[in-house]
């Protein structure tokens, strides 16, 4: 149902149910607001969206909270009144009565959006003549700065860690005026989607600390748009430089993916390309002929597919295990029979399945959608009971804390436990046995209490939801999985979540195997190997590789970091990391997305494509358009990755801010001319803002400066971009892909990956904020394991012949005949050498 | 005729009115203490940097003349690690001057910047930088910023609260 009524003299039709302050934003009149946050509700805490509200045209008015009243027909509101205007600039005096004279020293100021409603209220002088309340602060860590004196008790901080992401460690203390949001004590904040404080929060109580050690005004930085990297969900981020160096990492709104919110991973991984660990050096590329290539995950399509041109489809092989490799294979295949649904839809659903996956770890921004989707039972229940959705708290009360079921199968305990209703522990190989239980109790066959109350929890739902992944390296979740989705029928949805961030990418292009296979391909015809961006003793087991490199006639490594891989590759050909460099990314959902070069990659470390290009005597195409053209000619079922973003004459598009400053101060490396002959975009101020959605750079407006207004760009508050969310699926492409079976466990011990949030992949470590936030690495046994192998906590092992990365600590949630190692890629049988 | 002569006694009568000529450069001209001109940066009453670099001149600043580098001690202080004004694109406007919060920035009545090599019209902080506090005398930005730094701590400020007792359960 919709109703009509007026804004400002304007007439707006919207649904029933909803609002005013949602509405009054996405029509484009911005009602000055603090609590009120898109994917937070309103709670009415602050008293800043005062509007006059009449409930008919001639009647009398009155001053209400936009954010708190329900819209209904025949309304006419008008922000613009006088009482309500000074309403406004009274609350906001009121919240100014304790904020410090410190904008200046804040690394908020510019991009602020109290000083933005300051303005927009007129206020400039505090009358009040009383001492400034003072707090406190607290040392959260590597990521976060923390400043209370600047806080104006919004609670949106407190809304998001904790209602939000689920995060236990953060609250608020004290009362009233000495309200105090903060940890118990000094620390880095447990959650994984902390970072987003520093978005949340209105004022500088949380700042990113990474962009305050080389700080620079948000309108003196340039915003190009690029993709995570991070893991396989693609989220995406802007990239902020400034003078040739990185200095912040934003989250940027996509309707599908990600949203408003961003991993820690996501937000400080690319910080590596400014890290120490940075392959460097000038080198001479030699002809290479009759090589042997292997791929990476964490390469982009187009470096991956420019390494399948230089040795051709059959020396192209994947650099990682055949097992993953033919895994992922078939995660594409059956992922291109249904709709796949994106986080967004995920968020959506009424039942899940997890199987296998630590998806906190592994695709952690899926996991903050899994937490707003348990939350459907409890919207359900207060929609029955007459309370708006928008109303977060009263939805809370209302729900009643009930839970859509959420099932997690995983081999140890889940950061997710907490909102699961069935939190069950299997060993990896009896994932598959589970899941066929609950097949059975769907197909009406005797099973266990268990089984037969998650299938019944699934075959009830509107929409269940079934996800696994690579986490494990086994085939038995994936097939159990998709047989799963199958059973439930048209309205149940499979997710599989690949290894890495180009490991859809790298299986499009058809490698012909992994790394066993490469080595068997060595073995009959051998000759170089090129290995791309890749580390490939973490992806694979450390002996496999060192026979593999023993068996080539030169190891030739592309890496933009200084790895195990480069220093055993007879040359190390340093190239520009993925933030340098556009390319294409695949996401979980096959969805192919465009990532630009945040700044023009350093002359003796080019985009990798234009190396290989060199490696085989060719000159590289001028552009990425041009690369994607004969890309598009070699493999025609990729065509939609052009549309991924739009090319080179499609600019120039602005990436510096309107408001730059220091431009003739001399010498300054911003003055010199770059160019990108990859992208529309360019580093000036020349040119059209970004009407297309993939290039979107600055979404700031006059008077609307900082992250709280990006509502502006969305179609409707929460909803898909204007334009269109980036991205062309490119799944119809994967090849069919036969069932897969695990090997049988053997009787070794199997060293079972411990994954962790902050550390996946060896650019996580390269990058100073996140090296320094990752908890240690860990070996962890089962007690009784440890007692049988006669192991104490404390021993130091060698594994498959080299030293373990940290003590053995004993861990008695660890399935038995297991080793927990952390960096461990995939469930595989590994060797215990050497004695306490 | 009368349009002549009148021309000729209101030019001849000048000859008997005191010189309006200056003897620049040899007599040098005294300016007011507020003239705009060659730009400093002041200390601290106690002889700190005053500049915590907020850019806020460079923003302010008309063509886009100076740079600030954001650089921070290990108390918690700003400073600038860099700060440069290009003299030879500066037009004296004052906005730098208005828009500092810590009154760093001044302009002098010192005016005599040409120079014959363009380079030496850039100035970077050591040739900026002046002993004193320049036109105020008495303002200290960290006393009234909330900010702790070393030698002020959190409450120690200028119309400051002492910080909450969070433990307190006083109403």
């Amino acid at each position: 149902m919709t109703i009509k009524l007026k804004i400002d003299g304007r007439e707006v039709t919207v649904e029933d149910g909803r609002d005013l302050l949602s509405i009054a934003l996405e029509q484009g009149v911005d009602v000055p607001h603090f609590c009120w946050h898109a994917a937070l509700g309103s709670v009415g805490a602050c008293r800043m969206c005062a509007v006059k509200v009449a409930p008919g045209e001639g009647t009398p008015g009155k001053v209400e909270m936009a954010c708190m009243t329900p819209a209904s027909d025949g309304m006419v509101v008008d922000t613009t009144d006088a009482e309500a205007a000074r309403f406004r600039a009274q609350v906001i005096e009121w919240l100014m009565l304790n904020h410090p004279h410190d904008c200046a020293v804040c690394e908020e100021g510019g991009a602020c959006h109290l000083q933005d409603m300051v303005v927009a209220t007129g206020h400039h002088d505090r009358r009040a003549r009383g001492p400034k309340r003072t707090h406190r602060n607290q040392n959260l860590g590597p990521l976060l700065t923390h400043e209370m004196n600047r806080c104006i008790g919004c609670w949106r901080c407190l809304r998001f860690y904790r209602d939000h992401a689920g995060g236990r460690d953060f609250n608020a203390f004290g009362a009233h005026d000495r309200l105090y949001f903060g940890r118990a004590g000094d620390g880095p904040l447990d959650s994984p989607f902390a970072g987003n404080l520093a978005e949340v929060c209105p004022t500088g109580v949380f700042t990113d600390k990474a962009w305050s050690g080389v700080y620079a005004r948000p309108w003196d930085l340039s915003a190009t748009p690029a993709i995570c990297t991070g893991c396989s969900a693609g989220c995406n981020v802007t990239l902020n430089e400034r003078g040739g160096t990185l200095r912040r990492v934003l989250n940027r709104y996509h309707g599908a993916i990600n949203g408003f919110f961003l991993c820690d991973r996501g937000r400080w991984s690319p910080w590596s390309v400014d890290g120490p660990g940075r392959l460097t050096g000038a080198v001479t590329l030699p002809r290479v002929a009759g090589a042997v290539g292997l791929g990476s995950p964490r390469a982009s399509l187009e470096s991956n597919w420019a390494l399948r041109r230089l040795v051709g489809p059959g020396r192209f092989f994947a650099g990682v295990s055949d097992r993953e490799t033919a895994l992922t294979a078939r995660m594409a295949a059956l992922l291109k029979a249904s709709p796949v649904p994106s986080l967004t839809e995920m968020a959506a659903a009424d039942a899940i399945l997890v199987l296998g996956e630590d998806l906190t770890a592994t695709a952690p921004r899926a996991a903050l959608a899994l937490r707003q989707a348990v939350r459907g039972a409890e919207r359900d229940l207060a929609c029955k009971k007459g309370v708006a959705l928008w109303l977060d708290d009263a939805v809370r009360v209302a729900g009643e804390g009930r839970r859509s079921p959420l099932a997690l199968v995983t081999a140890l305990p889940d950061a997710l436990d907490d909102i699961a209703s069935f939190a069950i522990r299997r060993a990896p190989h009896d994932m598959a046995a589970f899941a066929a239980a609950i097949l059975a109790a769907l197909q009406g066959r005797p099973a266990d209490a268990e089984a037969s109350a998650i299938a019944q929890a699934l075959s009830t739902a509107r929409a269940p939801l079934i996800i696994a992944g690579a986490g494990l390296g086994l085939a038995g979740p994936v097939e159990a999985a998709a047989s799963l989705a199958t059973a439930l029928g048209p309205k149940a949805r499979l997710a599989l979540f690949p290894a890495e961030a180009g490991s859809f990418g790298l299986s499009l292009l058809a490698p012909a195997g992994g790394i066993e296979a490469a080595l068997a391909e060595l073995e009959r015809n051998p000759g170089p190997l090129v290995v791309l961006e890749n580390d490939l003793f973490r992806r694979a087991d450390p002996a496999l590789v060192e026979r593999l490199f023993a068996k080539a006639t030169q190891v030739i490594a592309l890496d933009h970091l200084a790895t195990e891989t480069t220093t055993a590759a007879a040359l190390a050909v340093p190239v520009a990391a993925p933030a340098e460099a556009a390319g294409t990314w695949v996401n979980h959902e096959g969805r192919a997305q465009r990532s630009f070069a945040f700044r023009p990659a350093d002359p003796q470390a080019p985009t990798a494509w234009r190396v290989l290009a060199a490696l085989a005597g060719e000159t590289p195409e001028p552009g990425l358009d041009a690369l994607l053209e004969a890309l598009v000619a070699d493999l025609p079922a990729l065509a939609a990755v052009r549309d991924g973003a739009p090319g080179v004459d499609h600019g120039p598009v602005p990436r510096a801010h309107p408001r730059q400053s220091a431009r003739t101060a001399g010498n300054h490396p911003d003055r010199a001319t770059r160019t990108d002959p990859d992208s529309p975009l360019s580093w000036t101020m020349e040119g059209d803002r970004a009407p297309e959605p993939a290039l979107a750079t600055w979404t700031d407006r006059p008077g609307l400066h900082s992250v709280s207004a990006e509502y502006a760009a969305q179609q409707w508050i929460g909803g898909p971009l204007k334009g269109g969310d980036p991205g062309v699926n490119v799944l119809h492409a994967a090849a069919d892909a036969p069932a897969l079976a695990d090997p049988p466990p053997g009787a070794g011990l199997l060293g079972l990956p411990l994954h962790s949030p902050f550390a996946a992949h060896e650019a996580d470590a390269a990058s100073p904020p996140l090296a320094a936030r990752a908890p240690a690495a860990r070996v962890t046994l089962h007690p009784a394991d440890a007692a049988r192998l006669g192991l104490t906590a404390g021993a130091l092992l060698v594994i498959d012949g080299r030293p373990a990365p940290a003590p053995l600590s004993l861990d008695p949630d660890l399935p038995a005949g297991h080793i927990g190692l952390s960096g461990l890629r995939a469930l595989r049988p590994v060797i215990l050498g050497g004695a306490p | 005729m009368t349009g002549i002569l009148d021309q000729l006694w209101r030019i001849g009568r000048m000859l008997f009115l005191p010189k309006q000529t200056r003897g620049y450069p040899e007599v040098k001209p005294v300016l007011p203490p507020r003239y705009r001109a060659r730009i400093v940066l002041t200390r601290d009453p106690d002889g700190q940097e005053r500049c915590v670099a907020c850019n806020l001149c460079a923003a302010a600043c008309p063509p886009d003349c100076i740079e600030v580098v954001k650089a921070e001690t290990e108390d918690g202080r700003w400073y600038p690690a860099t700060f440069r004004i290009n003299f030879s694109r500066c037009i004296f406007c004052g906005f730098c001057e208005e828009a500092c919060p810590t009154s760093a920035i001044q302009l002098t009545p010192d005016f005599e910047l040409a120079d014959y090599d363009r380079d030496s019209l850039l100035y970077d902080k050591q040739d900026l930088l002046i002993a004193g506090p320049g036109k105020r005398p008495d303002y200290s930005y960290w006393q009234v910023a909330g900010k702790a730094i070393a030698g002020k701590d959190k409450g120690a400020g200028e119309n400051e609260a002492p910080p909450v007792d969070l433990k307190d359960l006083t109403p």
